[in-house]
């Protein structure tokens, strides 16, 4: 094969404007407008890649998406790409690509010892080889041969958008039915987006004789494209590839916005376009199908349409000696061209014993020898074609010298997205090919991708699709309707490749034949036939149509396997778009967040705030610093920021009542001005969340939530008023945004808040532990609640949010005295652990019901409430259910890890429970921990050993929750 | 992704909803007369239609309202939107596609 560049001509390439680029280590130069295989194949380069598994040396088949063999790796660095198909690569200068798969490079690859041994490793090969001991043991190295490609691992430096859109209409190919269809409709007034895959609109128009409306069919297109730009609502894209269809006529659309050419441009590099439309029209064309004959994988063996678009787009020439196989009409085209560009045609094998006659005669009034009856039994050269040997009706065999050689097998429409809708597909043997029968609501499939091959019907379906009135684009001068024949394969000796891309011959397909893989789905996973970035596009239907022969099944009753998204391989980052890093999720920052900044704060992500874990000083690690905190709120004072906490108001006259359902324990005997620490539960009887709830008025609750589950709450508890109960009168308002809570905490809480200054008594006999009261702090309107988190004297003050920094300082100000300390949440969680309070999610799972945490008191309440019923359930009265204990390590100081398992002497359970809450008391010099024991609160004061992780072995006591403090008198005070 | 349409604020993406399963359950009561089959068939029994479906949905992102469905499970198609307490919507007779 020596392919090479006209000297005009060229419909897509600038001449004035050459650009060089490297492809394999080598040198070249192409036009503007080339992609890397038109460029490749004007230059005359034979072989692009190494096929998957042999390593055979593999050439360009195709022109388009189609292009199994031509997967190039793209630049390198941070911004390489692997498993591009070089026949979309636009070329641009400076273009440097590779192919994948070969080493260390396409021409001499090492990786072709494949090749010697094929007939050792068939379809199977690894399923049946690597099975004893272990799959695991050869997976890594099997993974290491196996791949196209190697990605880069630094992170990916490009930028990506997306878009929304909505239409009235969506077109999807910009051939002459999606022209037709987009100009129907847009004349009507409609928003019209149209999406084409190529670079230019058109479609077969851009290489294949045309003329519509009497102007010749690149004009046609020119025309088609200013109207289409020109009208208000419709929006036609280039480089846009849809590629999947969803539910409810939603498309996504992959649009490539800057190529490498632009590399340092801060522009986004992909754009998804996400399209919902009234209706949608498919018009992406139809692809055509390679034969099977020995061989037809040889670098110079091409598809016919591919030959004919790269002399009419790019000027470049594959081959100076042309032999043409097929079995159908269009490729006749293909010698007209290869003749017009001034190339040998040797001859035209027509596997039918009767081609149409004026098709016979058109091709030889123009000197091409057409031998009917005739079909390829063998390709020679190395590594490119240099002559095929052809075989007669009859038997006999003669050698063509050629170095190209340009094959038909007919056309498959591109029937992936309507097969995505989930549309049907029917097999018209007739034609030879699968096509769209049962239609999807919303959606019409036109021109090629519905076997319509005549350009006049194909504009006219397409011209209707688009709702148009009146006479569709007319096409003139066309040639007659093509005809195809069955498929049929070229039976004589040697490899016949069906899937180029994963080299599945049809030796491969008649050993999962003999093994009993005929289920299309199980074909497909057995021999990889129709995977990876190719999804069959040329192989599907030859290597359906060859198991419908092995089984006798025919065509119709094979199958097809699904077609999956996404059409053509897209990029991850497209997905992602600018939800990226930071934006991925966005964190929410406390209101007095520059405040926490100034003390030091060390910040974390807790339920999706970012909140201070500690606050970090010189001469302190951070554990140091978090026992520091603690020691204050212990010892003097510590000023908390719990503004996450989940507040939701509850009110109207049935509020009382609503909340009795919704928490294992009444709420309805609340006194106004008081607070309740509650349990909610789900249906299941599993503790969900907990919190303290005041009752600000008779008929109007603050209830308390955690904060990871303050927008959970509020969504349960609309649920439950909507769907279950919306005949209680009940409004359910979430404000915990709307409120900052900054908590004073230990026994010099009460002197610092008298400090700040507070309009209300504060001493414990009118302002006594969970009761709460409206009053000015700092001169600001507050909400001061008596509830404790630490077991020491705490007021959480609720204040407007915007005023939060303001109140920050003032306490911070008025505590300085009392050396009052910023405390982050660790210490506040090492807080909680030394009182033995419950934290829900850390202490609980989802199997915690109340009586596992020393709740079973709830089950006295006549009332019903959610949960309710599945308490009295056997499971949940059983004795030796997993119960909330402390834990005290016997002989040692230091803190238990988190997750350890524990284990009794008796039983047969692997497991008699696990620490859940831990960390080191500084007031108390040593460990401190919770966790859930099987029948804990029967077994206090029994040894356990751990069981598992560093502290293996070790002893621990099960003690009742609280280590610290635990009658609880400091609370009080 | 579907297209959902919601009650009060018309079609949108389904990732404004949030689906809450089964819709038209009867939740058995007085707890004290529910048998342990009566209670579990509430929590874990569910319809697996082939077909059509009564479903409740939430336009969590959206008014927050919950609403009722008929959703085709083969086909995602939504035959029908009805508020919350409204009695179960008809179901057409089977269909094929």
């Amino acid at each position: 094969m020596s392919g090479s560049r006209l000297a005009e001509g060229g419909s897509a390439i600038d001449r004035s404007r050459p650009l060089r680029f490297t492809f394999d280590g080598r040198a070249h130069t192409g036009f503007a407008g080339d992609t890397l295989a038109s460029a490749l194949l004007a230059a005359g380069v034979s072989v692009v890649g190494r096929s998957f598994k042999y390593h055979r040396p593999r050439g360009l088949l195709a022109a388009g998406v189609e292009e199994p063999n031509a997967l190039v790796r793209l630049e390198d660095g941070p911004r390489t790409d692997v498993n591009l198909r070089a026949t979309e690569i636009e070329l641009y200068d400076g273009l440097a690509a590779a192919p994948v798969n070969c080493w260390p490079s396409a021409r001499f690859d090492v990786g072709a010892i494949n090749a010697a041994i094929s007939r050792f490793i068939p379809a199977g090969f690894y399923y049946k080889t690597f099975m004893w001991p272990d799959w695991r043991w050869f997976e890594p190295p099997i993974r290491r041969a196996a791949g196209l490609g190697r990605i880069s691992t630094s992170p990916d430096p490009d930028r990506y958008d997306e878009r929304h859109a909505h239409c009235d209409l969506l077109v999807v190919g910009g051939g002459p039915a999606g022209l037709a269809a987009a100009l129907a409709a847009s004349r009507r007034g409609e928003r019209v987006v149209l999406a084409e895959q190529d670079p230019a609109l058109g479609g077969a128009a851009l290489w294949r004789a045309a003329t519509i409306d009497g102007l010749e069919g690149a004009a046609w297109v020119a025309r088609a494209q200013a109207e289409l730009d020109a009208a208000p609502e419709t929006t036609a894209l280039v480089r846009a590839t849809a590629i999947g269809c969803f539910d409810h006529n939603s498309v996504a659309v992959l649009e490539r916005l800057v190529d490498r050419r632009d590399r340092d441009a801060r522009r986004p590099r992909l754009r998804l376009w996400r399209v919902r439309a009234r209706r949608i029209v498919l018009a992406t064309g139809a692809i055509e199908r390679p034969l099977v004959f020995p061989g037809n994988d040889r670098p110079g063996v091409m598809l016919a349409s591919a030959v004919q678009q790269n002399l009419e787009r790019w000027a470049a020439l594959a081959g100076e000696a042309a032999v043409i196989f097929t079995d159908n009409d269009s490729a006749y085209a293909a010698a007209h061209a290869l003749v017009g560009a001034g190339a040998q045609v040797v001859a035209l094998l027509d596997r039918r014993p009767a081609p149409p006659k004026p098709l016979v005669e058109a091709a030889e009034a123009r000197g091409v020898r057409v031998l009917p009856g005739t079909e390829v039994t063998a390709t020679h050269g190395a590594p490119a074609l240099s002559a095929v040997t052809a075989r007669t009706r009859d038997g006999a065999t003669f050698k063509l010298q050629a170095d190209l050689l340009a094959m038909s097998g007919g056309w498959n429409p591109a029937v992936h997205l309507f097969s995505q809708t989930g549309g049907a597909l029917a097999w018209d043997a007739a034609q030879a090919l699968f096509k769209p029968s049962a239609m999807v609501r919303g959606y019409d499939v036109v021109g090629a991708a519905d076997a319509r091959f005549d350009l006049g019907g194909a504009l006219e379906q397409g011209w209707r699709a688009g709702g148009g009135h009146g006479a569709p684009p007319a096409a003139s001068g066309e040639a007659r309707p093509w005809t195809f024949s069955a498929i049929g394969r070229v039976a004589a000796p040697g490899k016949a490749f069906l899937d180029f891309q994963n080299d599945v011959t049809v030796d491969d397909l008649a050993l999962a034949r003999r093994e009993s893989f005929v289920s299309v789905e199980h074909l497909k996973r057995y021999t990889t036939l129709g995977m990876a970035p190719d999804q069959g596009k040329t192989s599907n239907v030859n290597a359906l149509a060859l198991m419908a022969e092995l089984t006798g099944r025919g065509v119709a009753q094979t199958g097809t396997t699904r077609f999956r998204p996404p059409y053509t391989p897209a990029a991850f980052g497209a997905f992602g778009g600018r939800m990226r890093g930071e934006l991925f999720r966005p964190r929410r920052r406390l209101p007095a967040h520059d405040r926490h900044i100034e003390a030091g704060a060390v910040f974390e992500e807790y339920g999706g705030w970012l909140r201070p874990a500690c606050y970090a000083h010189a001469g302190a690690t951070p554990s140091e610093a978090v026992r520091e905190e603690a020691l204050a709120v212990r010892r003097g004072v510590g000023l908390f920021d719990a503004s996450p906490l989940g507040k939701i108001e509850v009110a109207g006259p049935d509020a009382a009542e609503f909340l009795d359902r919704v928490y294992a324990n009444a709420m309805s005997t609340l006194k106004v001005g008081r607070a309740r620490y509650g349990l909610m539960l789900n249906e299941l009887g599993v503790v969900i969340d907990d919190g303290v709830t005041a009752r600000l008025a008779e008929d109007r609750f603050l209830v308390g939530a955690t904060g990871a589950g303050a927008a959970r709450i509020a969504a349960w508890l609309e649920e439950w008023l909507q769907c279950e109960w919306p005949h209680l009168d009940v409004l359910v308002a979430p404000v915990t945004t709307s409120l900052a809570v900054l908590t004073l905490s230990g026994p010099k809480a009460r002197a610092v808040l008298e400090a700040a200054g507070v309009d209300i008594p504060v001493d414990a006999a009118a302002f006594p532990h969970m009761a709460f009261r409206d009053g000015r702090v700092a001169g600001t309107p507050a909400r001061i609640f008596r509830v404790s988190f630490t077991g020491e004297v705490s007021y959480e003050i609720n204040v407007a949010a915007d005023r939060a920094g303001e109140l920050w300082d003032r306490l911070l100000a008025a505590g300085r005295p009392h050396g009052v300390r910023p405390v982050g949440i660790d210490a506040w969680m090492l807080l909680r652990t030394e009182k033995g309070y419950l934290h829900v999610g850390a202490d609980t799972d989802g199997g915690t019901a109340p009586g596992d945490v020393g709740w079973g008191h709830v089950l006295k309440r006549t009332h019903d409430f959610i949960g309710r019923r599945s308490l009295t359930r056997p499971a949940n009265l059983r004795e030796d259910r997993l119960q909330f204990v402390g834990l005290e390590v016997v002989g040692s100081s230091a803190p238990l890890t988190i997750g350890g398992h524990l284990k009794g002497a008796g039983g047969d359970e692997p497991s008699d429970g696990y620490v859940t809450s831990s960390g080191f008391s500084p007031v108390l010099g040593r460990g401190v921990a919770l966790g859930m024991v099987r029948g804990g609160r029967d077994r206090l004061g029994e040894e356990l050993m751990v069981a598992s992780g560093p502290e293996r072995g070790a002893r621990v006591r099960v003690t009742a929750p609280g280590a610290y403090d635990p009658t609880g008198e400091r609370l009080n005070g | 992704m579907l297209l959902i349409p919601c009650p009060w604020c018309g079609p949108r993406d389904e990732t404004e909803f949030r689906c809450g399963g089964q819709s038209h359950i009867q939740r058995p009561e007085p707890y004290g007369a529910v048998g342990d089959q009566a209670w579990s068939d509430y929590l874990f029994t569910r319809a697996n239609p082939k077909g059509a479906g009564r479903e409740r949905w939430v336009h969590a992102f959206g008014c927050r309202q919950w609403f009722n469905l008929v959703r085709d499970t083969r086909t995602h198609e939504i035959a029908a939107v009805y508020p919350m307490g409204a009695p179960p919507a008809e179901i057409a007779a089977e269909t094929g596609r």
